[in-house]
């Protein structure tokens, strides 16, 4: 009858009672914490003992010559990759290690893949209201009803990506940047703290460019971003904090000018066009 | 591919289970299903045998038939056209279904049988059997029987599923896994040991629920059954598509990992809607095996699979009414076909899947909307032209 008694006891909280899903802490410093993380496949090593930490609110960018991890390093956080080793944590409270790619995606990290991925044979307000932020369990989505209070965040957001006049075409049909910025207002429906974000200007014209940048800089503060990038003039003009990944592991870290300026940044980028950093 | 996206995104205030009433398609889709079978009927029933427009019993038989096969059809496609799960293997579900009902069929012929055992069906007596095996109990009540032709496939379904879709198999690696389930239970019902007749299957069905199997008005009753399973199948496949959740399936279907990365369990939704088509599948088996009077391991023949992929194939994936339009228009030939020129047939199928792929990857359901957008393009220019 123990077991049984101690059941009754008011003063004791049981696991199964706490709310599975704690809000994001933040309190006690950043919002993503990597340490020591390793990756390799096949004895290569993508990630070699990696330690990044992104403060919240905080506009990062991430970058490096091909092969230096940077996507393999998006895989491990939103669960996609396993690490052989190290530890990565969300907020100080999640791990994210322990977690699958839908329950990380539901605590709040949204990611942008490299080459756009939007829903083709869906509408472009189809692919906005599916990214929304509802209860994403099988029965409530067959019962799912569009109230007006989603119908105007999903118009807002058309508004913010500036896609408003299409929103009854298919995804399939945009061109290609606006398939890049419907992806990023799919991730703002989301309502991510975090938001992970690979080449997002990658085939942009030049105005598509600066328009990114904007929507990218009013996201910082509200949002934390982590932005991969080649691309240094655009890198320029939205960061003030790069980190520089190499083999694997974190190169150099700061503002554009100290990075640019720093040897072994300038050497590693010597098998890639020089001026891509100087420009 | 014109869908109505406006259309679409305005009907997303309404529940789910109402949806489908609103849409153009589920309307004249069927407005035309009850036109067919008050027609179908009337003119047997009205019209004397001797008269030009008399439908036979035979005919309506056979119409029925084809029912059961539209939707099976329609089954399939919810999971090819609309969640990218291309079965091989569907008419294992379809031939389970068929199986319990056959069971129930088998139980009610009772001492009609030749060897007039009150019990045990002949084949059992024919084994040396004393007693029935624990799973045919219950099979003499229809609506066990009934139950267990959406439970069993739908089981079968949920288990296969779950493993598959747990692994992320994915395309044709999850065919071929299909493909392999039908062949070993077309196996395992060819031994007699299973207690299901062998190679024979169940057949010489009497009656069913009290009506005589044989009689034309029964012909009928079935006929009309399966038009209206038809519909339902249809309607509940159309609540499913229309619903966030169909639409999370057809995300699923063009980009899985991108839905997982928003937060959906993809397993998930695959598994809930193989599992529904699994279980129309069924019910149209069910009401299959009273019509042909037969149902062996033969249904279980991966090529009965494999023909119902062309019939969605060719009548247009992911449209849901294609389905149907492929399954009566490649049956239809195949009944004349096999008739008519019987070694032909075979070569006949294949020559219509190369052919639909290369010249109609819409199907016929897609000609029939080009037709109807340049039908509507034209309009508009004369209008143009007019003013």
């Amino acid at each position: 009858m123990k077991p049984l008694s101690s059941l009754i006891q008011r003063d004791r909280v049981f696991d199964f009672l706490k709310p599975r899903e704690s809000p994001v802490d933040v309190r006690h410093g950043p919002i993503l914490y990597l340490d020591e993380v390793s990756v390799s496949f096949d004895g290569f090593k993508a990630i070699d003992r990696l330690s990044l930490t992104i403060d919240d609110g905080e506009l990062r960018c991430i970058i490096g010559p091909n092969g230096a991890g940077k996507t393999t390093m998006m895989d491990i956080i939103t669960g996609k990759t396993r690490p052989d080793s190290g530890e990565v944590w969300f907020g100080t409270r999640h791990d994210l290690l322990r977690l699958d790619e839908p329950q990380i995606a539901t605590l709040g990290i949204g990611r942008k893949f490299q080459k756009p991925t939007v829903f083709e044979a869906l509408s472009v307000f189809e692919n906005l209201e599916l990214a929304g932020a509802g209860d994403k369990r099988l029965w409530p989505s067959l019962v799912a009803r569009l109230d007006a209070q989603a119908r105007e965040r999903i118009e807002e957001t058309l508004e913010l990506i500036q896609l408003t006049e299409q929103r009854d075409r298919a995804a399939g049909v945009l061109s290609h940047g606006q398939k890049q910025w419907l992806e990023i207002g799919m991730l703002l429906m989301q309502r991510p703290r975090l938001l992970l974000v690979d080449e997002p200007v990658a085939g942009m014209t030049e105005r598509e460019m600066a328009r990114t940048a904007e929507l990218l800089r009013g996201l910082a503060g509200r949002h934390s971003v982590v932005v991969v990038e080649h691309d240094m003039g655009f890198v320029r003009s939205i960061a003030n904090k790069v980190t520089v990944l190499h083999q694997g592991r974190v190169l150099a870290e700061g503002t554009m000018d100290q990075v640019s300026k720093d040897s072994r940044v300038a050497e590693v980028y010597l098998g890639a066009p020089e001026e891509e950093l100087v420009r | 591919m014109s869908e109505d996206f406006a259309a679409k995104r305005a009907g997303m205030a309404h529940g789910w289970l109402v949806r489908p009433w609103h849409e153009r398609s589920t309307q004249v889709f069927l407005f035309s299903v009850c036109a067919a079978l008050a027609l179908v009927t009337m003119l047997h029933l009205a019209l004397p045998a001797g008269h030009p427009l008399h439908v036979s019993a035979y005919t309506v038989n056979l119409l029925g038939k084809y029912l059961c096969y539209a939707l099976l059809a329609v089954a399939l496609d919810l999971v090819w056209g609309y969640l990218g799960v291309l079965s091989l293997g569907h008419g294992a579900f379809f031939a389970l279904g068929g199986y319990a009902m056959g069971m129930y069929l088998m139980r009610g012929i009772g001492e009609r049988g030749v060897y007039g055992n009150p019990e045990l069906p002949d084949f059992m007596v024919f084994l040396n059997w004393d007693r029935l095996p624990w799973y045919w109990h219950g099979f003499d009540m229809f609506w066990f029987a009934l139950v267990m032709a959406l439970l069993v496939p739908g089981l079968l379904a949920f288990a296969f599923g779950y493993f598959a879709f747990r692994s992320r198999v994915s395309g044709v690696y999850l065919s071929i896994i299909t493909q392999a389930l039908t062949f070993a239970l077309m196996l395992a019902f060819l031994r007699n040991e299973m207690g299901f007749g062998g190679n024979n299957g169940l057949t010489d069905f009497r009656e069913l629920l009290g009506f005589d199997l044989r009689q034309g008005s029964t012909r009928l009753g079935l006929f009309i059954a399966s038009g209206v399973a038809l519909m339902f199948g249809y309607l509940v496949c159309r609540a499913l598509i229309c619903s966030r959740l169909g639409r999370v399936g057809v995300a699923v279907r063009d980009a899985s990992n991108r839905v997982r990365f928003l937060g959906y369990r993809v397993e998930r939704v695959q598994l809930y809607v193989f599992v529904v088509s699994a279980m129309l599948a069924g019910l149209a088996g069910a009401l299959y095996v009273p019509q042909v009077g037969i149902i062996n391991p033969n249904e279980f023949s991966p090529l009965f699979s494999i023909e119902l992929v062309v019939w969605v194939a060719l009548g247009g994936r992911a449209t849901l009414y294609g389905a149907v339009i492929g399954a009566l228009v490649v049956n239809y030939a195949k009944t004349w076909l096999t008739s008519a020129m019987p070694d032909a047939w075979l070569f006949v199928l294949g020559g219509l899947f190369v052919a639909a792929t290369l010249l109609l990857p819409q199907g016929i359901a897609g000609l029939l909307a080009q037709l109807r957008r340049r039908k509507s393009a034209k309009r508009d220019e004369d209008r143009e032209a007019l003013t």
